[in-house]
Formats: C-alpha cells, sequence, structure tokens
C-alpha cells in the first residue's frame, strides 16, 4: 500500500529543518544523517548530504535528478568482494 | 499490408492480438484501442477495411507512445538511474534484479543463462 497523500512525502523533520536553515543562511554544511528512508526534497540540491551506511556515513551530493528517491539509494549498504577466488586455502586439502 | 506504428506488419491474425504485436501495446491497451475505434476484435487483419486501419493507425500515433520512442523512454530512464548513481541504477549496470528479488537462485531473465563457477581445484600428478 502507498502512503497516503495527505501526508506528503516522508522527510526527517530534523534533516529538512536544518537544509532549510542553511538555505536561508546560504551556506553550505555536510550534514551527517541516519534517515536513509527520507525522501529527497527540491531543498536538498547543491548540498552534501552524509548518509549512514551501517559503518560510515557517505557523502552524497544531491543533483536536481535525485529528487524524489531516498537518501539510502545513494549509500549502498553491502560491500561485494566476487566469488570463488583461488586461495591458499580454498586449493589446499582438497 | 497494414502498417501501423512503423514498421509492424501482422497479419492473419484477429487484429486483438495483431496489435499486441506492436511494442508498447499489450492486449488490454490492444482492447480499449479497439473499443474506441469501434472495430470488432475479432476480425482478421487482412480482412479490415482501409477506412478502419486508417482509424486505428490514428489513435495509436496520437495517444500511445510507442515502439522507438517508449523504447528510448525506459533507456533514458535506466540511464539516469546509472548517473545519479542510485542503488537502482547500480543494479541495472551489473545486470542483476533491481528490485530486490533474490539472486541465490532464479533471477534468470536478468542474468542470462547459468555459467557454473567454482573453486577449481589445483590439477594433481
Amino acid at each position: 500500500m502507498s502512503r497516503s497523500v495527505k501526508k506528503g512525502p516522508f522527510v526527517e523533520s530534523r534533516l529538512l529543518g536544518r537544509v532549510q536553515t542553511m538555505n536561508k543562511k546560504s551556506e553550505k554544511k555536510v550534514v551527517k544523517t541516519w534517515s536513509r528512508a527520507s525522501v529527497i526534497f527540491p531543498d536538498f540540491i547543491g548540498h552534501t548530504v552524509a548518509v549512514y551506511n551501517g559503518r560510515k556515513h557517505i557523502p552524497v551530493y544531491v543533483t536536481e535528478n535525485m529528487v524524489g528517491h531516498r537518501l539510502g539509494e545513494f549509500s549502498p549498504t553491502r560491500t561485494f568482494r566476487g566469488h570463488g577466488k583461488h586461495t591458499e586455502r580454498s586449493t589446499a586439502l582438497k | 499490408m497494414a502498417r501501423i506504428a512503423g514498421i509492424d506488419i501482422p497479419r492473419e491474425k484477429r487484429v486483438e492480438i495483431a496489435l499486441t504485436y506492436i511494442y508498447g501495446i499489450g492486449l488490454p491497451t490492444s482492447q480499449k484501442i479497439l473499443v474506441q475505434a469501434n472495430v470488432n476484435p475479432d476480425t482478421r487483419v487482412r480482412d479490415l477495411t482501409e477506412e478502419q486501419v486508417n482509424r486505428l493507425r490514428e489513435i495509436i500515433d496520437r495517444r500511445y507512445k510507442v515502439e522507438g520512442d517508449l523504447r528510448r523512454e525506459v533507456a533514458m530512464n535506466i540511464k539516469r538511474l546509472i548517473e545519479i548513481g542510485s542503488y537502482r541504477g547500480l543494479r541495472h549496470r551489473r545486470n542483476l534484479p533491481a528490485r530486490g528479488q533474490r539472486t541465490k537462485t532464479n533471477a534468470r531473465q536478468r542474468r542470462g543463462p547459468k555459467k557454473t563457477v567454482g573453486v577449481r581445484r589445483k590439477a594433481t600428478k
């Protein structure tokens, strides 16, 4: 089921507030956030948001195209190192 | 010859089905078009009158995005996802399913035929 239109898209209010005050003062600072589920608002354009991926904050520079996506989409949580490499251990003792 | 939306010339089939040979038109869309054009969906394409074909062509040209245009739009959408560096773009880049499906098994449509990988043992004497 999709989200009720009445509520509008979800953003962590603290994050939006921070960005908006930065916009008013027209300054640019990296905002750290854990709120990966927050939707990117047009206000965010041009800012860099550091999105937590479970290990560290990944800096995401927000462009116009990203509006409407969620912050978490730009901060991958998994590192894939490949399958089936030839290691000493896997090839020995067989 | 029935040429609708560029190159598609499905003949010998019922119009309802023939229209689905156009990229971007499935059975439901096809049925909607036929209602709009007031054409019996059971007539064969070869039996259509010139006037009926024209009506179909007009409806499709005006209201639907098909074939090349549609393909371009889809490709653009995917390109956008890749360019903004989103997770879905990443999955497209690697030809893996983009909507959270499992990949332990299945996902064959996306990943193509099975290629077995395994750790091979060292050549023995």
